[in-house]
């Protein structure tokens, strides 16, 4: 499937997505390693730049924005390691990326009981 | 010979880990979904499983998107649990059974299923946290395991349909084995969630619903939708009831359902348990059907 087949506010990670990505994937890999996430913590940018992340993945990550990351080719498994790293689970990530408060993206997801 | 028991969707959310660490099963929050697995532990008790299989998503803690199978078989003598990066609590290793896997491979891939086989093999929250629900609190698990992943990650995904023939000779490959011991086989993951993009937070209880039900009778079912279907209908993590569908596939016998649970939420996702018996069919009987 491409994403000219789109489900609305979803991208499915296929070759295309996964080829654009690596770098920032491959990034956010590394972070399994504690050594590695305090690296990235002194210096983001030269941790960045060691990846050879683009210039967009570069800004995502620096604006912590997890939409940018993706439209860059981030998969969430991935970038989970690094919204962890700022102390981010998946539902401050729900949040952002919804532009809902935590709390009323918490109360979105009770609303499925119905 | 070795007899395939049952079968036991759950989810693997990784807060579940860090509640079991935390001590809150008995929280608000929480109770719904840890009572939930009580019938679960009594039926493990009454029926004792030797061996595990457990079907997993492996969440980039073992593979990496450099090289990354469609279906891979651990073959170690133990599996590691190891930092994922966002802190969960690392687990304590799983006992394995080289030759028990060896045989699975040699069998899958006579089977027409061309696995990976792996000697070395990180195992991630989606293969620890099952464990840690069916049997919480001991030290020495009553069980040994083998780890079989299937790749949920990187479109284009294995089908429905597939991962049901994939269950099936998996379930060929346990019957054949010649040692005398009873396999449990797990699917873990699950069910309906996105975390990623403007949907996230999506969950579908209808179609879950409908796919609890589709499991214990009719696993065929499921094996009409394409993944794209399944990403809308499930969400995008929500594709993970494909290892379900390779559990259920396993179940070779007749099935009977012991239990089931379905909660929303736990964190972003429709949190769900169904235990499975299976009741091996002997070859004579299903001789006396055909004639």
């Amino acid at each position: 499937m491409t994403n000219s087949q789109q489900i609305p506010g979803t991208t499915i990670f296929n070759g295309t997505e996964a080829e654009k990505g690596l770098a920032l994937n491959k990034m956010c890999f590394s972070f399994n390693s504690a050594d590695n996430r305090a690296e990235f913590l002194r210096d983001q940018d030269a941790y960045c730049a060691k990846f050879g992340l683009t210039a967009e993945q570069s800004a995502a990550v620096k604006a912590r924005d997890v939409l940018a990351m993706i439209a860059a080719g981030g998969n969430v498994y991935y970038l989970a390691k690094l919204a962890g790293i700022f102390g981010l689970n998946v539902q401050d990530i729900g949040a952002q990326q919804t532009g809902m408060s935590v709390e009323a993206f918490k109360a979105k997801l009770k609303e499925a009981r119905r | 010979m070795a007899t395939i028991i049952g079968g036991i969707g759950t989810t693997h959310v990784p807060a579940i880990g860090s509640a079991i660490a935390k001590g809150l099963q008995q929280e608000a929050y929480w109770k719904p979904f840890f009572d939930g697995l009580k019938p679960a532990h009594a039926w493990l008790a009454a029926n004792r499983p030797d061996a595990v299989v457990v079907i997993y998503n492996d969440h980039g803690l073992n593979f990496f998107l450099d090289k990354l199978p469609t279906f891979a078989v651990g073959a170690a003598a133990e599996y590691r649990h190891a930092d994922e990066g966002w802190g969960l609590p690392v687990s304590r290793p799983f006992p394995g059974d080289p030759a028990f896997s060896w045989h699975l491979i040699e069998s899958l891939v006579a089977d027409e299923f061309d696995v990976t086989s792996c000697q070395e093999m990180l195992v991630d929250h989606a293969f620890t946290i099952p464990l840690a629900l069916l049997w919480p609190g001991t030290d020495a698990r009553p069980v040994i395991t083998v780890p079989i992943e299937i790749n949920t990650v990187q479109h284009p995904l294995p089908s429905p349909a597939r991962c049901l023939k994939l269950g099936q000779a998996i379930g060929r490959a346990i019957a054949s084995y010649a040692r005398d011991m009873k396999v449990l086989v797990v699917g873990s993951g699950g069910l309906s969630h996105q975390l990623d993009g403007t949907r996230a937070g999506f969950i579908n209880k209808e179609f879950d619903i409908m796919c609890l039900q589709q499991l214990v009778h009719q696993p065929e079912a499921l094996t009409h939708y394409t993944i794209p279907q399944l990403v809308e209908l499930a969400g995008s993590q929500g594709v993970e009831l494909l290892n379900w569908i390779v559990m259920r596939g396993a179940l070779t016998g007749e099935v009977s359902k012991i239990h089931s649970n379905y909660h929303i939420p736990i964190s972003n996702t429709a949190s769900a348990l169904l235990v499975l018996n299976n009741r091996a069919v002997a070859p004579e009987t299903e001789y006396r059907k055909v004639g």
